[in-house]
């Protein structure tokens, strides 16, 4: 009895140690160099990024973490579906890992593609405490590739996370270096005029509010693999190859454009799901997005990966090459965006303006008798077309941007930029159905006082959100504030709206451009609580967040804390 | 004995029942997922000054702060030390709390201590502070002094960017008592005004700007009556040199 108890256990364990992974990191101090500077940060096995974690889809894994810090600390598995209690997140998932602990995470791997995982503690995470994630599909992948880097981008800067949270709550332009100057107004007003010019700013100073309010904190160091534009990442190809770039956005605050110049990338993932192939020449990463693209490089020439930041005040850099030491041009940053009135819906009412002078570019595509559009319009939906404004033909557009927003990304060389519009899933995940509810979040904040908040309340000050296991909620994201908002739910897929029924994206990430609004439904299908906020790391901190608790499932035990294996929706 | 553990358990269901909702209000997460309170020390001024009487001044005026967003704790100091006397001619330390009461503007109320060289005072203090349209800084307070005495401050300062480095800013102050108090050189009335500008350079981050600058200040009927009974000046201009700090 006792031999073949032995033996059903080891033929039940066999197909498990095939499929079962155990991975040891450690959670380190260590020394960050960007090439511009060198700064005491935090590491994964000594070094930051951490290490790339390979999984397989159908593996169980084991990742004991131990904790090296004289501080808390925590790993959470950016966009992996696994069970609450293994996703990181200190307060919500779990206690956090003490100093000297070790802890065990363990959870089945139920999805492939390009994730990442990072701290989720105080500011660790921009700190330098990140890495990525790669899962090797079951079954075959959809395209095919020759060889494969991660590109994962961050924002070093030299502040540590602490320092810039409270500079920001001193004074929220403290990072601030690309405002209008006295010399911007006299070149703008040998354009436009001096009245325009003055009118323009008299508006913007009514409400308070910057047009060069973009990125909340300049003065980073774009690194792609730990490697800043100097020292250079390098990526080997054999001309004729297909290489596979899984471009991860692991930075605090800053989104990138990114480019090759020279070569078409085919985007095949987006946040780790296979998309329906789309040729860009340029394509926009929202903090804590992914993409994977694949780009076929013929010649036996050397091309530079060049990421500009959003708001333009810095970059990140690499090359990938037929052989070490070619390099090819680093081309120079494009001018800085500025904000337009479009991008401030939601600050229409605060300003009491002379609509009749405002500038005619910042008022492009709007009437003058529409000023409280933003909120209204819903320029996530796609297509449905419900602003019928004075169409400017030069201006770019983009369903994802407010109509006449400063922020809409062009491609440099006039190509293809991708749009959120463009993303069709490749293989729908869930069958499309109607939502069962809706649940408006307002995106809302007081810059000056930098202050985010959902619906107007703090995290601190918030309940949780409550959903019910089985439904599918459609999430109404209303961006009031005039940045934009990376919105990332945790255990649970985004699927985004882009007017494609069932093929809309799986994400885990969804950018809210300033006054745009923008729908995502989840099914929700894995009970417990789970974290739901801003990614931007100090929007998230000054209460850009909340908690989701989902209540019922069809397995109690893991709603009460005990592992299981069953993920909802995923057969 | 079984009825005895039966009501146990019934009590610890009960707990139970009681625990979790209140655990779950609890929400851990806001603890360790949010920043709470903060921290600053700056001087806007830090600053030596030469008037065309060939006076010499050292001026310090800053603050230190510790809070959440609903709530500060603000020490407020401000200091003119004079070289010729070796002696403060003022020097005020103000214990506020402030809070916010609408988007851009917070009230604060608390004590001002006046302890310079000559009489002491001690006031009590409301004020209101923010951002006014167009960019001005605005700072206003409502003293009464504990010799009954009530007067009001007002003021202003506006940023003008050179470049996004150097930066002039502009600042207007101005003091009116609605009573006198002679002991400390206070006329009814409009007091006095200092108007100042400055070109600074923000060497270190916003934590270190040089500047340089000139000071206008001028008192006014009563009070210059009483500042010239005292053998002082009624009014005088500054070459003023220093830095703004920030940490």
């Amino acid at each position: 009895m006792n031999k073949g108890f032995l033996l059903t256990i080891l033929a039940g364990l066999l197909p498990l140690t095939l499929l079962a992974g155990e991975y040891d990191i450690s959670v380190d101090r260590v020394q960050i160099d960007t090439g511009d500077f060198v700064k005491e940060g935090i590491g994964y096995n000594g070094a930051s990024p951490g290490p790339v974690l390979r999984f397989q889809e159908g593996e169980e894994v084991t990742i004991n973490v131990t904790n090296n810090l004289d501080e808390m600390t925590s790993i959470h598995w950016h966009g992996l579906i696994l069970p609450f209690e293994q996703d990181g997140v200190p307060g919500i998932s779990f206690p956090g890992i003490k100093p000297g602990e070790t802890f065990t995470y363990k959870f089945p791997v139920v999805q492939n593609g390009t994730y990442w995982f990072h701290s989720h503690s105080g500011f660790q995470e921009p700190n330098g405490a990140y890495g990525a994630i790669v899962i090797e599909p079951e079954g075959r992948e959809p395209f095919r590739y020759d060889r494969e880097y991660v590109v994962q981008l961050t924002d070093k800067h030299p502040h540590s996370g602490d320092r810039i949270m409270r500079n920001l709550k001193m004074s929220a332009d403290y990072y601030n270096r690309q405002q209008q100057t006295v010399g911007d107004f006299f070149s703008e007003s040998a354009e436009k005029g001096f009245m325009v010019t003055l009118m323009d700013r008299m508006m913007w100073g009514d409400m308070r509010m910057m047009k060069a309010d973009i990125e909340d904190v300049q003065g980073f160091t774009g690194l792609i693999n730990g490697k800043g534009p100097e020292q250079n990442w390098l990526g080997l190809f054999k001309p004729g190859e297909r290489v596979r770039l899984r471009f991860i956005n692991s930075s605090a605050m800053t989104y990138f454009d990114i480019r090759i110049p020279g070569l078409e990338m085919t985007v095949v993932q987006a946040d780790g799901n296979n998309v329906q192939p789309v040729n860009v020449d340029e394509f926009r990463i929202g903090v804590a997005e992914t993409y994977d693209v694949i780009v076929h490089i013929k010649d036996e020439e050397a091309y530079t990966i060049f990421a500009e930041s959003m708001g333009r005040s810095g970059y990140a850099r690499g090359t990938l090459a037929p052989e070490d030491g070619m390099t090819a041009e680093v081309p120079e940053l494009r001018q800085a965006p500025l904000l337009t009135m479009a991008d401030m819906g939601g600050h229409m009412d605060h300003g009491g303006m002379d609509h009749g002078d405002m500038n005619e570019d910042d008022m492009a595509g709007m009437d003058s008798g529409d000023m409280a559009m933003g909120a209204e319009v819903d320029h996530g939906a796609m297509g449905h077309g419900s602003m019928d404004h004075g169409d400017d033909a030069s201006l770019p557009e983009d369903p994802f941007y407010a109509k006449g927003s400063g922020l809409v990304p062009t491609a440099s060389n006039g190509g293809k930029f991708l749009s959120y519009s463009d993303l069709k899933a490749q293989k729908p995940l869930y069958e499309d159905r109607e939502p069962t509810r809706e649940i408006e979040l307002r995106l809302t904040g007081n810059m000056e006082r930098y202050e985010w908040s959902i619906n107007g309340t703090k995290y601190e000050d918030a309940d949780p959100i409550v959903l019910q296991y089985g439904e599918r909620v459609r999430f109404k994201f209303v961006n009031e504030t005039m940045m934009t908002h990376p919105m990332h739910l945790h255990g649970m897929w985004s699927i985004l709206e882009v007017g494609e029924g069932k093929w809309n994206p799986l994400k885990h990430v969804i950018s809210v451009a300033p006054a745009t609004t923008v729908y995502m439904e989840t099914e929700v299908d894995a009970p417990g609580e789970w974290a739901f906020h801003c990614h931007l790391s100090y929007h998230a901190a000054s209460g850009m967040f909340r908690k989701i608790v989902v209540e019922g499932g069809p397995d109690s035990t893991v709603a009460e804390g005990k592992l299981s294996g069953k993920q909802g929706g995923e057969s | 004995m079984s009825r005895l553990t039966a009501s146990m358990c019934g009590l610890a269901l009960t707990a139970t029942a009681l625990a979790t909702p209140a655990i779950a209000q609890e929400d851990a997460g806001k603890e360790t997922q949010t920043s709470r309170t903060f921290w600053g020390v700056s001087a806007e001024k830090f600053e030596y000054r030469y008037s065309d009487s060939d006076e010499e001044l050292a001026v310090i005026e800053g603050d230190a702060y510790y809070g959440s967003d609903e709530l500060k704790f603000l020490w407020l100091f401000e200091g003119e030390w004079e070289e010729a006397h070796n002696a403060w001619e003022t020097l005020e330390n103000q214990f506020v709390a402030q809070t916010p009461v609408s988007d851009f503007w917070d009230a604060k109320a608390g004590i001002r201590v006046d302890t310079p060289e000559g009489p002491d005072r001690v006031f009590g203090v409301l004020g209101l502070t923010g951002l006014a349209p167009y960019w001005f800084e605005v700072d206003t307070n409502l003293y009464v002094s504990d010799e009954g005495d009530a007067s009001v401050d007002f003021e202003a300062e506006y940023e003008l960017l050179i470049t996004n480095y150097w930066i002039v800013s502009a600042t207007f102050e101005t003091l009116v008592a609605f009573s006198e108090d002679k002991e400390i050189g206070v006329g009814q009335g409009l007091n006095s005004t200092e108007v100042g500008v400055r070109l600074s350079y923000d060497l270190i981050d916003r934590a270190f700007s040089p500047y340089v600058g000139v000071v206008h200040e001028r008192k006014y009927s009563d009070t210059a009556d009483l500042a010239r009974d005292a053998g002082g000046s009624t009014e005088d201009w500054f070459a003023v040199v220093g830095a703004r700090i920030s940490f």
